[in-house]
Formats: C-alpha cells, sequence, structure tokens
C-alpha cells in the first residue's frame, strides 16, 4: 500500500527542489541551509537513536542458534553460527553485516498439488548485497568531492569502478548496479505478492528517494554535462566550512543534493536505522554460553513462588501414607 | 472435532495470493473455531495472582476488560521498550524484506498473511507507531500506525496465540529480529488483561501447587513411577526402585510430567530409570521439582521465573550436586538461555561431572544444569553402554529436531550419535527441514490444546511434508524427538498426514536397544510389543 503516496512525494520534493532553485533563485537555501540541517538531523537523530537502544538493557542472553552448540570435546561446533566466545561473535557479525549470512539462508516455499517444497533462493539476498554495496562504493567515490586532494584509495575505487570503460565518460559499473538492484528490490514490493501486501508507504519512499538520486547522478554524469568545477567549488566550500554559490551548477545538480539531504534527514526515523539496529540485535550479538558464564539481568527481581514447605504442608499425609520421605513429620 | 480430508485441509492454501482488503481494514477479525484456544477460566488466573481473573470467552463481544485496559497495555509497552533491547530494537528496525513470510509454519499451512512473521510482528508495530513514534503519531494509517481499540486488541489476541515461539524466522531475517520475543512480550501485555488461554493457565496453576503441569500429586507420581518400573521388570526381569525426594544424592533428575502420564512419553521415562539403573547412577526425582517444562513461558516471564525457581530450590533442599534434565524443548531454552539469569549465581551446587566417565561439562559449568543428551552421548562415547542394535530394526527412524533446542541452544549432533548406535536405520530428512532449519511441530508454546486440532495440523503440515518425503523413499516408520511437545502433539500430526509413522523419545530406543546387566532374554519393546524376530513367541 502507498506505492502512488511515496512516488508522489519524491515528484513533489523534487518539483520544489526545481521550483526553490531555477524559478526562485534561493540557491543558498538548497546549497547550504537544507544539505548542513539534513548533516545535523542525520548525526544527532542518528546518536540519540542508538543511544535510546542502548539505554534498554539486555536482560536475558538470547542468541538464535544456527549451529552446533559447544558441549562434548568430540562434538565439532560451529564457531561462527553458535559461538561461545566473543571472537565467535564478532565473527558472526561480521559476517552478518559484511555478506548478509541471514539473508544468504534464504529458502522460497511452495505448495504444489498439496505438498510442500522449500527450496534455495538466493535473489534477495544477491539483490541486497548489490545494492548496498554499490550505494557504498557510490559513497566513497563521492568523497572526491569533499577533499581538496583527491586520496589515493579514492583514486583506486574509481579506477577500478570503471575499469569496465565505453567511450567517455567513463562509466561506473556501480552506477548500473545500483540502478537495477533498487529496480529489482521495488519490483520485489509490486510482483511478489506477499511482500507486496506488507510494505508501507515508508518502504516505497526512500527506493523512490534513492532511485530519484541515482538518476539525477547518472544524467547528470553521462547526459547533461554539469560544470564538474563549479559543483566540486561548492562541495568542497561545504566540506570546509566555507560554504560558497559559485555560477554554472545547474538545476539538476540542486535537486540531486537536496534527494540526498532529504535522505540524510529521513534516515534517523525511518526504518534506514537498520543499519545500527544490526549492531544491537540481541540474538546475533551474544555469545551462546549462557550456561557457562551467568548473564545478568540488571532489573531483575524477587518474585513470589511457592516454596517448598507449602507444598509439603499440602501433601505431607498423602507424602506420608505413600512412604515419601518428608521435611517434617 | 470434523476435520477436512488431509489432501483437502491444504488444497485451499494460496501463499501467492493475498486478500484484497488491506490488512489494517479487515477488522473486527474472525474467530474461526479450530484456530483458537478456550480462554481461561478465573480460578486458574486467581491461584496464581494474574490480573482480572475471571473466566474469559473468547467469543463473547465483552471481554469484561478493566475500565483502563489501553492504559495498561501502553504502558506495559513503554515498560517493556525500556527493559528490553530486544523488543526496542525488533519494532524499529524491520524493513519488511519478505524473509521471514514463508519461513513460517503457520503461514505455510494457513495462507493467512497475518501469519507471515513480519506481519505479526506489525499487528503490534503499528500500535507502538502510533504512541511511540513520531512518524506515526504525525501520518496515521500512511505510517503504518494504528490505534488501539477492542478490534485491535482481539486481533493481537488472536495471531498472538497463532505462533509457536518457534524462532524459525528469525533464523532467516537479516537482522535477527525474532517474533519469539515479539510474541513473548505481546502475551505479557495480554496477561496484564487476563486474556489467557485455557490449556495455558491451567497447567500454569496446576504447576505452581502441585509443580507440574498435569496436577500429578506426589503419592500418585510415586504410583506412576513403580507402575512403569512393574513394566521394565516384565519386560527386562530387572526389579528398580525409583529414587524419590532421596536427600544427598548426586544428582536431581528433572523431566517434563508428560513423560509421566501418556504414550509415548511414558517410555521415554522408563528409558530413563533403565538407564540409571544400569549405570548405577546416584539420582533422585523430586516430587515437586516434577515438572521441567513451563507454561508459565507462554504467559509472562515473570510467570516463567516463579515456575522454574523450585528446581534449584529442590536442588538445594535434596543437597545433590547437580542436575540432569530429560528431553524436553522448551524446558531447554528456559534452562539454556533463562534460568541461570532468574536463579544464578548457582554457587551451591558443584559443576558437573559424570560420575561414571569422569567427563566435566565444561559447558554447563556454571548453571550447573546437563541435557540427558548431553549426558547420554558421553556414556556412549566412553563405551560404558552395550546395545543390541537389532532391537531397533523394525523401527526406521528419523529425527525431527525440536525448536527450542534447535534454535535456543543448537543441540544437533548429541541426539543424532545416541539414534545412530542404538538405531540399524536412521535417515534424515531433506536439509531445508532440520537443524536450525527444522519446522515446528505445530503444537509449541502451549498451542497443544484439543480444540486448536485444526491449526495445528495446518501448523504442523510442513514437518509432517518432510516427513512423507522420507516415509515414502526410505520407509521411516518412527519419528524420534527429544521434546515432551513433541511426543504429544507429533502423534496426531503423524496419523492425519502420514499415517504409519509412530512417535517416540531418543531415551525409549536407547533403553530398547541397552543390554542391561542380569536382563533376561528380552522379547518385548518397551511398548510391550514382539521384538523383531520374536514374534512367533
Amino acid at each position: 500500500m502507498g506505492i502512488g503516496l511515496a512516488f508522489i512525494i519524491v515528484l513533489g520534493l523534487i518539483l520544489f527542489a526545481y521550483i526553490g532553485t531555477e524559478l526562485l533563485g534561493l540557491k543558498g537555501l538548497f546549497a547550504v541551509f537544507f544539505p548542513y540541517l539534513a548533516l545535523v538531523i542525520f548525526l544527532i537523530g542518528f546518536i540519540r537513536r542508538v543511544v535510546k537502544w542502548g539505554k534498554s538493557p539486555v536482560p536475558f542472553r538470547i542468541p538464535t542458534t544456527a549451529g552446533q552448540q559447544f558441549s562434548l570435546p568430540w562434538i565439532k561446533y560451529s564457531k561462527i553460527d553458535n559461538p561461545v566466545t566473543g571472537w565467535g561473535v564478532a565473527l558472526r557479525m561480521f559476517f552478518e553485516i559484511a555478506f548478509f549470512r541471514s539473508l544468504f539462508r534464504n529458502t522460497k516455499a511452495e505448495i504444489m498439488n498439496g505438498r510442500l517444497y522449500v527450496g534455495s533462493n538466493k535473489w534477495l539476498w544477491i539483490g541486497a548485497l548489490a545494492f548496498h554495496y554499490s550505494f557504498l562504493i557510490i559513497l566513497i567515490r563521492h568523497l572526491r568531492f569533499f577533499m581538496a586532494q583527491t586520496p589515493n584509495c579514492i583514486s583506486i575505487i574509481d579506477s577500478v569502478d570503471s575499469f569496465w570503460q565505453i567511450g567517455l565518460p567513463m562509466l561506473y559499473m556501480t552506477d548500473i548496479i545500483i540502478a537495477a538492484a533498487a529496480l529489482y528490490l521495488l519490483g520485489r514490493r509490486i510482483f511478489n505478492p506477499q511482500v507486496k501486501y506488507i510494505s508501507l508507504p515508508s518502504d516505497y519512499f526512500p527506493l523512490f528517494l534513492i532511485l530519484g538520486i541515482v538518476a539525477t547522478g547518472i544524467l547528470m554524469r553521462y547526459f547533461s554535462r554539469v560544470d564538474i568545477t563549479a559543483i566540486k567549488e561548492l562541495t568542497l566550500g561545504l566540506a570546509y566550512l566555507k560554504p560558497t554559490i559559485p555560477d554554472g551548477v545547474g538545476t539538476l545538480f540542486y535537486i540531486h543534493l537536496f534527494l540526498v539531504s532529504v535522505l540524510f534527514a529521513y534516515f534517523p526515523f525511518s526504518k534506514l536505522m537498520h543499519m545500527g539496529g544490526v549492531f544491537l540485535s540481541p540474538t546475533r550479538n551474544l555469545a551462546n554460553n549462557n550456561r557457562m558464564e551467568r548473564h545478568v539481568n540488571p532489573w531483575d527481581y524477587p518474585v513470589k513462588h511457592r516454596h517448598y514447605e507449602e507444598y509439603e504442608n499440602e501433601f505431607r499425609e498423602k507424602m506420608k501414607k505413600a512412604g515419601i520421605p518428608v521435611e517434617k513429620e | 472435532m470434523g476435520l477436512p480430508r488431509p489432501d483437502e485441509l491444504i488444497s485451499n492454501v494460496n501463499l501467492k495470493k493475498m486478500p484484497s482488503k488491506w490488512w489494517m481494514d479487515t477488522l473486527p477479525v474472525e474467530f474461526k473455531p479450530g484456530y483458537y484456544c478456550y480462554g481461561a477460566k478465573g480460578k486458574n488466573l486467581e491461584y496464581v495472582g494474574f490480573p482480572n481473573a475471571r473466566d474469559f470467552h473468547v467469543t463473547d463481544e465483552d471481554w469484561k476488560l478493566p475500565e483502563d485496559w489501553k492504559n495498561i497495555v501502553l504502558e506495559g509497552i513503554k515498560q517493556r521498550l525500556e527493559r528490553f533491547r530486544s523488543f526496542h530494537v525488533f519494532m524499529d528496525i524491520c524493513v519488511r524484506c519478505g524473509a521471514c513470510a514463508d519461513k513460517c509454519h503457520f503461514f505455510i499451512g494457513t495462507g493467512d498473511p497475518k501469519n507471515m512473521p513480519v506481519l505479526r510482528a506489525e499487528l503490534l508495530r503499528s500500535v507502538y507507531r502510533k504512541y511511540f513514534t513520531a512518524g506515526g503519531k504525525l501520518f496515521g494509517r500512511k505510517g503504518g500506525s494504528r490505534e488501539l481499540d477492542i478490534n485491535v486488541l482481539k486481533e493481537l489476541w488472536y495471531y498472538f496465540y497463532q505462533c509457536t515461539e518457534c524462532r524459525r524466522c528469525s533464523l532467516y531475517c537479516p537482522y535477527g529480529i525474532d517474533t519469539a520475543e515479539i510474541t513473548i512480550i505481546a502475551r505479557e501485555l495480554l496477561n496484564l488483561l487476563g486474556l489467557n488461554t485455557d490449556w495455558i493457565s491451567g497447567p500454569v496453576a496446576n504447576c505452581y501447587r502441585t509443580g507440574n503441569h498435569l496436577g500429578i500429586e506426589p503419592h500418585t507420581m510415586k504410583s506412576t513411577l513403580e507402575f512403569m518400573c512393574n513394566d521394565i521388570e516384565e519386560i527386562t526381569g530387572i526389579k528398580i526402585d525409583p529414587p524419590i525426594n532421596k536427600k544427598g544424592a548426586e544428582i536431581l533428575f528433572v523431566t517434563p510430567s508428560g513423560d509421566l502420564f501418556a504414550d509415548p512419553g511414558i517410555y521415554n521415562a522408563m528409558g530413563y530409570m533403565m538407564l540409571f539403573h544400569e549405570i548405577g547412577l546416584d539420582y533422585t526425582w523430586s516430587t515437586f521439582a516434577s515438572e521441567g517444562g513451563n507454561f508459565g513461558f507462554f504467559t509472562s516471564l515473570e510467570m516463567a521465573k516463579r515456575l522454574h525457581t523450585k528446581i534449584y530450590e529442590e536442588a538445594k533442599r535434596l543437597k545433590v550436586k547437580w542436575i540432569l534434565g530429560g528431553e524436553c524443548g522448551h524446558m531447554w531454552r528456559v534452562w539454556h538461555q533463562f534460568h541461570n539469569t532468574w536463579y544464578g549465581p548457582v554457587d551451591f551446587l558443584e559443576e558437573p561431572v559424570s560420575p561414571i566417565t569422569g567427563t566435566k561439562f565444561e559447558n554447563a559449568k556454571s548453571n550447573k544444569i546437563v541435557h540427558i543428551s548431553e549426558f547420554t552421548a558421553d556414556l556412549i562415547r566412553h563405551g560404558v553402554l552395550k546395545f543390541d542394535k537389532s532391537r531397533n530394526d523394525n523401527l526406521i527412524v528419523t529425527f525431527h529436531d525440536s525448536c527450542n533446542p534447535s534454535r535456543g541452544m543448537g543441540l544437533f549432533e548429541e541426539p543424532r550419535y545416541i539414534i545412530r548406535n542404538v538405531c540399524n536405520h536412521f535417515y534424515e530428512m531433506p536439509d531445508e527441514t532440520i537443524r536450525e532449519q527444522t519446522f515446528c511441530c505445530g503444537g509449541g508454546s502451549g498451542l497443544n490444546a484439543g480444540e486448536i486440532m485444526e491449526l495445528r495440523m495446518r501448523g504442523g503440515f510442513p514437518r509432517a511434508n518432510a516427513v512423507r518425503y522420507v516415509h515414502e523413499k526410505f520407509g521411516v516408520n518412527m519419528l524420534a524427538n527429544i521434546c515432551a511437545i513433541d511426543r504429544a502433539t507429533l502423534p496426531p500430526l503423524m496419523d492425519y498426514w502420514v499415517p504409519g509413522v509412530r512417535v517416540s523419545g531418543v531415551t525409549e530406543l536407547v533403553a530398547n536397544a541397552m543390554i542391561m546387566k542380569g536382563e533376561k532374554e528380552r522379547t518385548m519393546n518397551l511398548r510391550m510389543e514382539p521384538l523383531p524376530g520374536k514374534e512367533e513367541q
């Protein structure tokens, strides 16, 4: 539900940036104020949310165990999927965050002729991995706009990303991958009946927003040539806290920058916080060793329970008759 | 209960067809007979001091809730957000990717989209958003939020008692969102209003009073064990005198009371006693700690703690060194992940060491409780036990991993090692349906009530389907497991979906094959059926 709404909102944002810069000439607002505001909201919002989560304690050690436990010495245990040490947990988290290990397990269930078939299904894993990694690389590539001297490592990433050169300008693989992956993720929400049914406007909105960012970026790079020197002057100004608004920066760029600003500002209030949350997930980031090392619940409180004495008082005669030893004769 | 024929039951399930109405627009929820448990009786709620104790009838228009029930729930949510990082994070970070959707046995068996784990959680998440997030407050339905009203409450009740807390979804979730955790908390909230089921609250009250779910009083427990020992004597010629409430025994043995009561659990209980007798274990039963299971766990964590405390108390009173636990599913989730936190530090017991083999159970050095499968596997590994595997030759066995020991513990190899050592014919079900990916029996977390047989047959369908596969391929006729609820729920499930497959605990198989010192020539198994090759006698 809400795909139309989400689409219209993103269109509205684009229009808003277009009117604001092209027609009203409020370039300072879009080039300086919104980006800074967005960054501040992002940082404060992100930290506040994580601190809020962090303030809620972890009363119980509840890892979801995905492999053989550590028990008898001759039974090989699963060090990553069922860790008992801090290192094991670190590895489990690494594989979870870097390679989406849980999603890799994904299967698909289908009922045919009254029988259930469960098969491997890696598409979502591939799509998610492609999406997140191309996003990350693009983000890193963009750092060159915020540094007077492009560090070597970024240049290397740049040249690897564009090794697949077709004419000029150089074509980035990640541009194609992220567009394809985002369209795939959107397509699932439209064509997979289960995913369609659970989707909310807040699921479509970030996808459209990111597609808008990707589209404006691709347009600027490959189709409507923009004044890259002017843009870099602007972005460097932002980075070094000496904002300037050079001439020759096209509307397309302002739209791009505004959508990015919206994404940053929206981030802490949305499901995009899964980026921070995954680190705090108690089913993943705890060792499965509660029989070896006691986990303490900070808010534990004594509870009323039945004592043996009350039990024996109620059943003493019956116990004696049956020859069961009792405390009080 | 007129259940449709098996082929008819699933034929109308279409996992790809979703209702035309959006899920928030389908209220009020229709209470379908066969899908919901009967409401709790007032006397059972009152006995343990649950709030709003009264006879609760699910289909009544008026649920007789306290005046300020809405505030109670919202306050309850707030308190739990502050107490459980799991709950707080899980309410916030779901991206609705749908990876969990077709992992739930109840969704697969019913096709009801609200049984997709993501949507089950959204039922509560939508309320959370409305009252606890800016977006939910600002954007209402468009922000995925909704007011908590009586119809929403009824829907929460209906669907959070259609989750068996099996955690299969949490395995596949890229953020580890655990529906069991959400269900536990949702049920806590419902219990603040006295909205429990009869099938759960009855055993809870029993367990509080008599120490076990079935309400077995001490003298009855003794006679039950003695009755079993008579059978053992008839089968083996060996007389066993079960130690009960024996002070100073080395080990306290605790198992779910289901093993004392019904077929096939009782064969497992016989198996325990035969095993302990054979190795000369100095142990004792307790009539008060006569339940390892914990239906309190299906109401609130506080109630779970109230029921489980007696086990360590009994260990202390009887002055044992450590505790040995029988085969049970959720009992082991409680023991493995909760009990040590509730009761510890357990410094009045000793670090468990097998008195027979000398093996130190490193993995239980803090809570001092060892699983019977760990214990038995160690015995076998050390060659302590002698087996005549051919006594189990009429059995073609497969092993059902119970949800809780699988995804809340990781007990996979120990029972398999045991089965391979006592049975000649063992076949695994397909990989996607065993070990950490195992499918639920369909009746865990207090959903093994008779009145929801249709839901159980639907929820158990994925498990049964995998059993049917090995039944047809390898002729499997015995479904072994290490869970008392499995031993209660799987027999009707098999009778319905895969007739000809029976159900057994692992220790029963051990005791069948175990050659005991001084036994007579065995002609019968523990079920008093002729052993293979002894049919003529």
